[in-house]
């Protein structure tokens, strides 16, 4: 704190500060990447989140290549199924867990505050986070389809197939991540925590995320599959596999996506 | 003729507060309070704790809508004209506003780059003392330094108006006055500063205006000097022979002038102490050739005018 006595004559003079009256926002679009790219330095900062977006969906993947037989995971090449399985397991991470959990502790932290008293605007606020979520994701989607490549994944479909799981991921990142704002908009942020890894867990053994709808009980299989979640993941072993683009699955995730936000909107508290 | 240079969007009230209220459920934390910041002035609101300081501060920063009243902040409302405010007013919250991993001069130059003209982090850093914490993240920051990132985070992106809510609480007497000299300068080069605190000194030192609030009310406001000089004056004490006649003495000064003689030999004059009632003292003791020994006068300061309007009692 000793820092604070600079004015006296021994130091060196101050650079000059021109304090004078200059209000005025910076550029949308810089402020938008500004606050994507604040975001997204944090997310690699925090061994948490980087653990629940990265090493767990990796781990997953080589294990559930290497331990065969472990996991019935129904019919085709089990590293062709596990792949697209383990990419929507990603997304779910990085658009509802860890977008809820950030959140949910901007929230008590009154980041949310101040930045509402920053020229920065809900929406562009909104935009960063969508932005920064979509830079993790690449990350994340990029080093699993590397590995799934280096396990032996030969996704089919071509271009159509790509573009297919671009638009899936897309729409799921949108839906999953409403819901994850649900959840900190309205929770205390212990709750939120706790919550967001349950709801995480839960989808993962129970959701048709990793593993194949066909592969749980009938009932389980189709509540799955009408969850943002399993229609995520059905939908991109589908295309991945070049079964072509379902309508039915992205129309689970623009009606989950719809339903989340109307909620969202409603219901999220700033403080 | 006089020529106006002021900026067509500058207005002589900076702040315009009528006849707020603003209730929780059942518990109403501003009663009725009304205030002007005049444009260019150093206003502070001054009060114990839970007086209404921070609800009255944070409905002017549009945080929260007035149960009733009205509120105008350069001349717009603030809920309804937020983003149009949002660049223009300066706001340093009480606490936190950070992600408790950024580290303070990323946090800074994030918040800077929101703003189209910032000032120089560089500078800003330099001189709060911030550059020995620079890398350090914000949770690990001491208080004071987070009230410095808080201060610096809130005049980077040079608004017109700065709203600080206590913003020297939690800090060492250096950075208290590092700070003091920065929220003088920024005065100085033209910025309106809306300021809480429950630091008399604070508001002494730094207010062209002062409102003291209690219980969500204006108890009384003023220059710093009119406080002290209206609040209920002072005492003056000496020494003498012992029985002088004080009823006399009372009758020659001013009439809530009141006189005793504590130990013998020992007067206290209480009530108004003004350099009329001073000569009037001693020439009732010269014409007595009566000395007054050891005279001393003790004017009351902002704290005696403050504790004589809230109460003494703790809470």
């Amino acid at each position: 704190m000793n820092d604070m006595r600079g004015a006296d004559a021994t130091t060196p003079a101050m650079p000059r500060l021109d304090l004078t009256p200059a209000p005025g926002s910076a550029p949308a679009v810089k402020m938008v990447v500004a606050h994507a790219l604040m975001e997204t330095k944090l997310v690699l900062r925090n061994g948490e989140q980087l653990l629940l977006a990265l090493v767990i969906p990796l781990l997953l993947l080589l294990a559930g290549a290497k331990a065969g037989g472990v996991v019935d995971l129904g019919a085709g090449r089990r590293i062709d199924v596990l792949t697209p399985g383990v990419m929507a397991l990603a997304v779910l991470s990085a658009a509802f867990t860890s977008l809820a959990i950030a959140t949910a502790y901007e929230r008590r932290y009154g980041v949310l505050k101040r930045l509402g008293a920053s020229p920065l605007s809900r929406a562009s606020l909104l935009a960063g986070k969508v932005l920064s979520l979509l830079a993790l994701e690449t990350l994340q989607l990029s080093a699993i389809g590397a590995l799934g490549v280096a396990l032996g994944w030969d996704p089919d479909g071509g271009l159509a197939a790509a573009l297919s799981a671009v638009l899936l991921v897309v729409l799921g990142t949108l839906c999953l991540g409403s819901l994850g704002l649900l959840m900190a908009g309205t929770l205390r942020a212990e709750a939120t925590l706790a919550g967001a890894n349950l709801v995480y867990v839960l989808l993962l053994v129970a959701g048709a995320v990793v593993v194949p709808a066909a592969s749980y009980p009938d009932s389980l299989g189709s509540l799955a599959t009408s969850l943002p979640s399993g229609a995520l993941a059905e939908g991109l072993r589908e295309v991945l596999s070049g079964e072509g683009l379902a309508w039915t699955r992205a129309a689970v995730l623009c009606v989950w996506a719809v339903i989340g936000s109307a909620m969202t909107m409603r219901t999220f508290k700033w403080e | 003729m006089a020529l106006n240079y002021r900026l067509p969007f500058v207005t002589a009230t900076a702040v315009e507060v009528v006849d707020l209220v603003k209730s929780y459920g059942s518990t109403t934390a501003v009663d009725g309070l009304s205030l002007t910041v005049e444009t260019g002035s150093i206003t502070a609101i001054l009060g114990p704790n839970a007086a209404g300081k921070t609800t009255t501060i944070e409905t002017c920063e549009g945080y929260r809508k007035p149960t009733s009243g009205s509120v105008r902040v350069l001349g717009l409302d603030p809920v309804t004209d937020h983003a149009r405010l949002a660049p223009r007013v300066g706001v340093m919250l009480q606490t936190g506003g950070a992600w408790s991993a950024a580290r303070a001069v990323e946090m800074l130059r994030y918040v800077a780059s929101l703003h189209a003209h910032p000032l120089s982090v560089d500078a800003l850093v330099e001189r709060l003392g911030l550059g020995s914490c620079g890398r350090t993240p914000y949770r690990r920051l001491s208080g004071g330094e987070q009230q410095r990132l808080g201060l610096a985070l809130s005049v980077i992106g040079r608004p017109e108006l700065l709203f600080l809510d206590e913003p020297t609480a939690g800090l060492d007497p250096q950075a208290r006055r590092g700070c003091w000299d920065l929220i003088g300068d920024l005065s100085a080069a033209g910025v309106t500063v809306v300021l809480s605190t429950h630091y008399m000194e604070e508001a002494e030192r730094l207010a062209s205006e002062v409102y003291i609030i209690d219980a969500g009310r204006v108890v009384t406001a003023g220059s710093p000097g009119d406080l002290m000089a209206a609040g209920a004056g002072g005492s003056m004490t000496f020494s003498a022979p012992r029985g002088l006649d004080t009823v006399d003495l009372a009758a020659a000064l001013p009439p809530d002038c009141a006189v005793s003689e504590g130990p013998p030999g020992r007067y206290t004059v209480s009530g108004q102490v003004s350099p009329h009632t001073l000569s009037t003292l001693t020439r009732w003791c010269a014409e007595r050739e009566v000395m007054p020994g050891q005279l001393s006068i003790e004017q009351h300061t902002l704290e005696d005018v403050f504790l004589a309007l809230t109460g003494k009692e703790l809470r």
